[in-house]
C-alpha cells in the first residue's frame, strides 16, 4: 500500500471533461513541462515551481503537493459517470512524464478501484520513464505535433526525435495509443504537414485513431495572470471548413479521424 | 455522423401556422366574461354546482368559434390568435385596475380594446363580494392573511385569485368511450341512486350537472362542423375544401363518440385540452402520457395503413401549434413571475408501463421530434426515464436539449415511483405517473394535487431568527429571543426552525381555506367528469372527489439557508471571527453595499414617503441624495461599512457551500430541506388528503428574492434566491457532476411534489454522437443516485452576444467549454467572441 503515499505536484483537477479521452473524465494536471509550446493553453502548467498567477483580478497560488491518497477521494467521486459513459482518469499537464514515479502510482491507485486511466503525453522522455506508467495504463493519446524536427524545436523548444522513436516503441506495447495533433494556424496547418503526420501515425502498429485538435484561444487570458506575451497574439482558430479539410487530408492515410479529442 | 432516430421532415403548414399565431400581440376578449355573468345572473337558484354546468353550457353554445387558416385541429378559446377569455367569478379587480396598463408591461402584454374594458366594467359591478377569492379571503385567518398579503413569507396568490388546474383528465376515456359513454356513465349512477342516501341531493345534482356539461360539448364540436362545413362550401381552393370537408366529418363524430382513427383521436383530445382551460382559469392542464393513450390510435392507422408516419407527424405539430394558442391573463406581479406567457402544460413521454415494462413508442420519438419542428414554449414536454430507456430514445432527448429552449425536462422513475408510493399510490398507479405542470409526479386522472400550493421563501423565516419575530415593525412570528445571546449554533437552528414551523401553519390554513373558497364557490362538473372517482362518489373534484388528494407548497431558499447557516456555525460559534450582532447589523446594512436597480428605486421611495410623513419636505434634491445614499451604502459609518464587506468576504471566501460534493456541507443542506419536508407533511387538507411538500420555486425566486434582504450566506439585499434545489449562483465551482452529486445528497424522496434542478451547458458540450451520448449518461448518473429531476439550459449564442452587450445582466453566467469554466462576463473579448462562434461550430 505504500504507492499510495506517493508524492507528486499538481496545479489542478478538473471534472466532467469530455474531450480527453472516452466518456466523461476527471483530469489531473501534472505541475511542470520540458516544451514550451508557443500556443500551450494552460501556461501555468509548464514551470514545476508553486507560482502565484492573476486570475479575475485575484492572486492565485497555482500549484500543490499532494499524496496518491490524498487526492484519490476526489477522483472516485464521479465513479458513477466513467461507469454510465465509458469514461475514467486522464493525467495530463504539464507533462506527466516529469513525475514518472508519481504518475504510475497514481494510475497504479486508479487501476485497483476499478477506474479506466488515460495520460496526454508528448512521450518527450527516456523510454524507461514510459515503461514505468505501461502496467497501470488503458490509453495512451500520444501528441505528435510536427515531423519536421527544425519546426517542431523551433515552436515548442524541444527536438521531436526521440518523440517519434518513443511513439514506434509504445505502439509495439500493448496500451492503446491514439496520436493526436493540435492543428495550430502558421506551425502544422498545411495539408503537407498533417499529412506526414497521419502517414507517420498510420505507418505505427497498432495505431487506428489520429485526432486532430484545433488551436483554442482559451488559455490566453492566463499569460497576463502570469506577466507573460502571448506569442500567438492576433492568430485566430482555425475554421470549421478548415478543420474538415484537414480531417479529409489525415484520412486518407487510412486512420479513423476525427476533430477534437 | 449523427445518427438519430425519427428525424422526419417538417410539413409547410406548421410555419406558416406558427407565422399566423404571432403576428399580433395577443387581445383579451370579453365574452366568456359576459356570458358567465349572464348566466350567473339567471341561476341564483340554483345549487352552485348546477349553477356552473348552466354558465358552461351557456358559455359553449354562444362563444364565438374560429377556424383559422390552415388549421387540421380546430378549436379555440378566442377569434384572436394566442388571447384569453377573462373568468370573473374567480377574481375580477386586479385587471379592471391594470386595464389601462396590461398592453404595456413588460412582463406578458396583452391587449384590450377600448369596447372590451367597457363591456368588462358593465360586467364586475355583479361579482363585487361574489368572488371565488372573496370567499377565500374570509375564510382565511387573519394572521395567515397578513403573512401571505402584507409580509410575504409565503405566497398562495395563484390559487386564490384563479382556478386551480394542475389536472390530467381521462382523456383515454375520452377517446374510447366518448362524451356521449361518459353521460351514460353518469345516468347509470343517477338510475342507481338510492334517495334515501344521505348525500342523494349533492350526488344528484353533481351527476345532473356532468350530463349537462357534456352535452354542451358535443354541441360546441358540432358548432364546429357546422362553420367547417360553411366554409368548404366556398372554399377554392379543392385541397384546403377537402380538408374542411374532413374537419366537419371529425367534429360531427368526436368527442362525441369514441374516435375511429388517429385524427379523430388527435381533435378529440384537442376538444377536452381547450375545453378545460374554458371551464376554469387554472393553468398547468396537462395532457401527461399523450405517447401512451394515443398510441393504439396511430398503431392501427399505421398497420392498416390509413396513415403516413409523415401524416400523423403533422397533426401532433398541428397540436403542438394549438397548445400555444391557449393563454391566460394574469396580473402584473405574477406575470413577472411566470414571464412567457406560461400554460404549464406538461405533456411526458416514455418510461415505464404499469407493469413495470417500458413503454416508449414511435409516438415518444414523434412527440420530441414534434417540440423540434415547433420550437414554441407550450407544451412543457418531459420525457421519463429509468434503467430500461432505450438509449436511441434519451439520444433524441438529447438532441433536443441542444437546440436550447430548455426543454424536454428529465423525470427519474426509479425515485418518483417509490416517492408516491409513500404516499399512498399503488404500484400501479405509480408506475403510470406524469408530470403537471412545472415538476409535480401524479397519477393521472385519480388525482387533485393542488400542486402548486404556495411558494414558501424559506429565507424569510431566518431573517425573523434575526428580529425575534418582527417584520416591518410587527410581530408577526414567534419570538424566538435576542439572537446576540444565543450560546449554541443548535440554538440558533431551533429558533429558526421555530420560525419556520410557526409560518407553514399559517401556510396549511391560508391553502385550506382557498381549498375550501373552491369547494364552495368554483366545483367543476366538467373537469370532474374525466377524474376518478367522482363520478362514483357523485362530487366533484373541489369537494374531494378524487381517489387521490394532495395539497402541496414549494419551499425554496435550501442553498442560501445551508450556506448561510453553516457560515454562522463557523464564523460566529467555531471561530468566533464574527459576533452575531455584527452579522445582523451586516445584514441590516446590506453587507455595506448600496442597492441597485429597481430594489434601490423602491427603497429610495420608501424613505421619501416615511420622510414626507414625518412632515419633512421631500424635493427632488432630497430624493436625489436619499438615492445616493442607498445605491452607494455611504450612509453607514466608513469603519463599520468595511467591517460588514469584510464579513462578506469572510462568507464567501472561507466557508464551505452547497453544491461542490462537500460531504458535510451537503448532508446539511439535506438537514435544512427536510425542515421544511417532513413539517409540512404533518398537515391535511379539507378534500380527505394530506400535504406533500415540493422543492422548487418556478421563478418566484426573482420576485420573492427582490422582498428578501440579504442573508447569512453572502447574498446581498432584493438579489435572487437560489433557484430549485440547486447552488446559489454562482456558487458551484466544481462542475455539472459534483453539483449534481451534492443535490443527489438531499432527500429528494420526501419532496414527493417534485424537486427542480437546472444546468447550464454550451452547446458544444452535446457536440456530435459522442457529446449527446456522455450528456445522456451525465442524466442516468445523476438519476442512478437517485435524484429526480433535471432539466438543462443550453445557452444560446444569442444569449452570450446579448451578455456581451449588457455585462452587468450576466454577472453569474458560466460557460463551460470542454471542460473549461468561467464567468463569461470576466473573459477578454477575443475569447468571448471564441466561445460564441464555438455554439456553431460544434467542436
Amino acid at each position: 500500500m505504500d504507492f499510495y503515499s506517493t508524492k507528486g505536484r499538481i496545479f489542478n483537477i478538473q471534472r466532467f471533461s469530455i474531450h480527453d479521452g472516452p466518456g466523461i473524465r476527471t483530469i489531473v494536471f501534472f505541475k511542470g513541462c520540458f516544451m514550451r509550446c508557443a500556443w500551450c493553453c494552460n501556461p501555468e502548467s509548464q514551470k514545476y515551481e508553486i507560482q502565484t498567477m492573476i486570475e479575475n483580478g485575484k492572486e492565485k497560488t497555482v500549484g500543490r503537493d499532494v499524496t496518491v491518497a490524498e487526492i484519490l477521494p476526489e477522483l472516485l467521486a464521479d465513479s458513477n459517470y466513467y461507469r454510465r459513459s465509458g469514461g475514467g482518469i486522464t493525467l495530463s499537464g504539464g507533462e506527466i512524464l516529469g513525475q514518472p514515479e508519481f504518475a504510475r502510482d497514481l494510475l497504479r491507485a486508479c487501476k485497483q478501484n476499478g477506474l479506466h486511466t488515460a495520460v496526454e503525453s508528448t512521450a518527450n522522455a527516456p523510454f524507461e520513464s514510459i515503461e514505468k506508467i505501461l502496467p497501470y495504463l488503458d490509453l495512451y493519446l500520444m501528441d505528435i505535433k510536427h515531423m519536421d524536427g527544425q519546426k517542431h524545436k523551433e515552436y515548442t523548444c524541444a527536438d521531436n526525435q526521440r518523440i517519434l522513436e518513443n511513439a514506434k516503441k509504445l505502439a509495439s506495447s500493448d496500451v492503446e495509443l491514439i496520436i493526436r495533433t493540435p492543428v495550430v494556424p502558421g506551425f502544422n496547418d498545411t495539408a503537407e504537414e498533417i499529412r506526414a503526420i497521419s502517414k507517420f501515425a498510420a505507418s505505427l502498429s497498432g495505431v487506428q485513431e489520429h485526432h486532430l485538435l484545433p488551436y483554442h484561444r482559451l488559455g490566453q487570458d492566463k499569460y497576463a495572470g502570469l506577466d507573460r506575451n502571448y506569442a500567438l497574439q492576433g492568430i485566430e482558430p482555425p475554421s470549421k471548413e478548415k478543420m474538415e479539410y484537414l480531417l479529409s487530408v489525415a484520412e486518407e492515410s487510412g486512420l479513423k479521424c476525427q476533430i477534437g479529442g | 455522423m449523427e445518427n438519430i432516430k425519427f428525424v422526419l421532415e417538417k410539413s409547410a403548414r406548421i410555419d406558416k401556422l406558427i407565422d399566423d399565431l404571432y403576428q399580433k400581440m395577443p387581445e383579451i376578449e370579453s365574452a366568456r366574461g359576459l356570458l358567465v355573468t349572464e348566466s350567473y345572473k339567471q341561476t341564483e337558484d340554483l345549487p352552485i354546482i348546477l349553477r356552473r354546468s348552466a354558465a358552461f353550457a351557456h358559455i359553449l353554445r354562444n362563444l364565438p368559434i374560429v377556424i383559422r387558416d390552415g388549421e387540421l385541429i380546430v378549436g379555440s378559446a378566442t377569434v384572436a390568435p394566442r388571447g384569453c377569455q377573462v373568468f370573473p367569478e374567480y377574481s375580477y379587480e386586479w385587471l379592471e385596475a391594470e386595464f389601462d396598463t396590461v398592453a404595456t408591461r413588460a412582463a406578458d402584454p396583452f391587449y384590450i380594446s377600448e369596447k372590451t374594458k367597457e363591456e368588462l366594467r358593465g360586467a364586475y359591478p355583479y361579482w363585487k363580494g361574489k368572488t371565488n377569492s372573496d370567499l377565500a379571503k374570509a375564510n382565511m385567518s387573519p394572521e395567515a392573511y397578513e403573512a401571505f398579503v402584507t409580509h410575504g413569507i409565503f405566497t398562495p396568490g395563484n390559487y386564490f385569485y384563479n382556478g386551480i388546474g394542475h389536472v390530467n383528465v381521462n382523456y383515454e376515456k375520452v377517446l374510447k368511450k366518448g362524451y356521449r359513454g361518459i353521460m351514460a356513465e353518469a345516468q347509470s349512477a343517477l338510475d342507481k341512486l338510492d334517495v334515501a342516501d344521505p348525500e342523494y341531493v349533492q350526488r344528484n345534482n353533481f351527476l345532473k350537472a356532468v350530463i349537462e356539461s357534456c352535452e354542451a360539448v358535443v354541441e360546441y364540436a358540432r358548432r364546429y362542423a357546422k362553420l367547417a362545413k360553411e366554409k368548404a362550401l366556398v372554399e377554392k381552393n379543392a385541397e384546403r375544401k377537402a380538408e374542411l370537408e374532413k374537419i366537419a366529418k371529425t367534429c360531427a363524430r368526436v368527442p362525441e363518440f369514441p374516435a375511429a382513427d388517429f385524427h379523430e383521436a388527435c381533435q378529440s383530445f384537442w376538444f377536452v385540452q381547450l375545453l378545460l382551460q374554458i371551464e376554469s382559469s387554472g393553468h398547468s392542464i396537462s395532457p401527461g402520457r399523450f405517447d401512451q393513450y394515443m398510441y393504439p390510435f396511430y398503431k392501427k392507422d399505421i398497420d392498416s395503413g390509413k396513415i403516413t408516419v409523415e401524416q400523423a407527424q403533422e397533426l401532433i405539430d398541428c397540436i403542438w401549434v394549438k397548445l400555444n394558442d391557449i393563454n391566460k391573463v394574469r396580473d402584473a406581479v405574477s406575470a413577472d413571475g411566470f414571464a412567457g406567457y406560461g400554460m404549464f402544460q406538461n405533456l411526458i413521454v416514455g418510461g415505464q408501463d404499469i407493469h413495470g415494462l417500458d413503454a416508449t413508442n414511435d409516438l415518444s420519438y414523434m412527440c420530441l421530434e414534434a417540440a423540434m419542428h415547433v420550437p414554441l414554449p407550450q407544451p412543457s414536454i418531459s420525457v421519463r426515464v429509468w434503467n430500461g430507456s432505450p438509449e436511441a430514445f434519451l439520444v433524441k432527448a438529447a438532441a433536443l436539449t441542444r437546440l436550447g429552449t430548455g426543454l424536454p425536462a428529465y423525470y427519474n422513475d426509479e425515485i418518483i415511483i417509490p416517492s408516491i408510493m409513500a404516499r399512498g399510490l399503488t404500484l400501479e398507479d405509480a408506475r403510470d405517473y406524469c408530470i403537471i405542470g412545472c415538476v409535480e409526479p401524479q397519477k393521472g386522472a385519480k388525482t387533485d394535487g393542488w400542486h402548486d400550493a404556495a411558494f414558501f421563501n424559506m429565507c424569510r423565516p431566518m431573517e425573523l431568527v434575526f428580529s425575534s419575530g418582527m417584520d416591518k415593525g410587527v410581530q408577526i412570528g414567534p419570538q424566538t429571543g435576542d439572537v446576540a445571546q444565543m450560546q449554541t449554533f443548535e440554538e440558533f437552528f431551533e429558533a429558526y426552525k421555530t420560525q419556520q414551523s410557526y409560518f407553514i401553519k399559517l401556510l396549511v390554513n391560508a391553502n385550506n381555506a382557498i381549498d375550501t373558497a373552491h369547494a364552495t364557490r368554483c366545483p367543476l362538473p366538467f373537469q370532474s367528469c374525466m377524474v376518478d372517482d367522482c363520478i362514483g362518489r357523485g362530487k366533484s373534484l373541489q369537494e374531494g372527489g378524487a381517489i387521490y388528494n394532495f395539497t402541496g407548497p414549494q419551499g425554496f431558499g435550501i442553498a442560501n439557508n445551508t450556506d448561510g447557516l453553516l457560515a454562522i456555525k463557523q464564523l460566529v460559534f467555531e471561530e468566533k471571527k464574527v459576533t452575531m450582532i455584527e452579522l445582523r447589523d451586516a445584514l441590516r446594512a446590506n453587507f455595506g453595499y448600496g442597492l441597485t436597480g429597481k430594489a434601490a428605486e423602491r427603497v429610495t421611495s420608501e424613505v421619501a414617503c416615511s420622510l414626507a410623513e414625518e412632515g419633512i419636505e421631500v424635493n427632488e434634491a432630497v430624493i436625489r441624495a436619499i438615492y445616493e445614499e442607498v445605491t452607494s451604502g455611504a450612509g453607514i459609518e466608513p469603519a463599520k461599512r468595511e467591517r460588514y464587506r469584510e464579513i462578506k468576504r469572510l462568507i464567501d471566501e472561507t466557508c464551505p457551500k452547497y453544491g461542490n460534493d462537500i460531504y458535510e456541507a451537503d448532508m446539511f443542506a439535506r438537514a435544512v430541506a427536510n425542515t421544511y419536508t417532513k413539517e409540512v407533511e404533518k398537515y391535511k387538507n379539507p378534500r380527505g388528503g394530506i400535504f406533500q411538500a415540493g422543492l422548487y420555486p418556478v421563478s418566484a425566486n426573482v420576485p420573492l428574492g427582490a422582498q428578501t434582504g440579504a442573508t447569512p450566506d453572502g447574498r446581498l439585499a432584493f438579489t435572487p434566491i437560489a433557484d430549485g434545489i440547486g447552488p446559489a449562483s454562482g456558487r458551484d465551482v466544481k462542475g455539472p457532476t459534483a453539483t449534481a452529486n451534492s443535490v443527489a445528497k438531499l432527500e429528494q424522496g420526501v419532496a414527493s411534489n417534485g424537486t427542480l434542478l437546472n444546468q447550464k451547458f454550451h452547446p458544444s458540450a452535446l457536440a456530435g454522437m459522442s457529446g449527446l451520448t456522455k450528456f445522456v449518461a451525465l442524466i442516468r448518473s445523476y438519476f442512478d443516485q437517485k435524484g429526480m429531476h433535471m432539466q438543462f439550459n443550453v445557452v444560446t449564442r444569442e444569449t452570450l452576444l446579448d451578455a456581451q452587450k449588457n455585462p452587468e445582466k450576466y454577472k453569474t453566467l458560466v460557460v463551460r467549454v470542454a471542460g473549461y469554466s468561467a464567468l463569461f462576463t470576466t473573459l477578454s473579448r477575443s475569447l468571448q467572441d471564441d466561445i460564441i462562434n464555438r455554439t456553431e461550430q460544434g467542436f
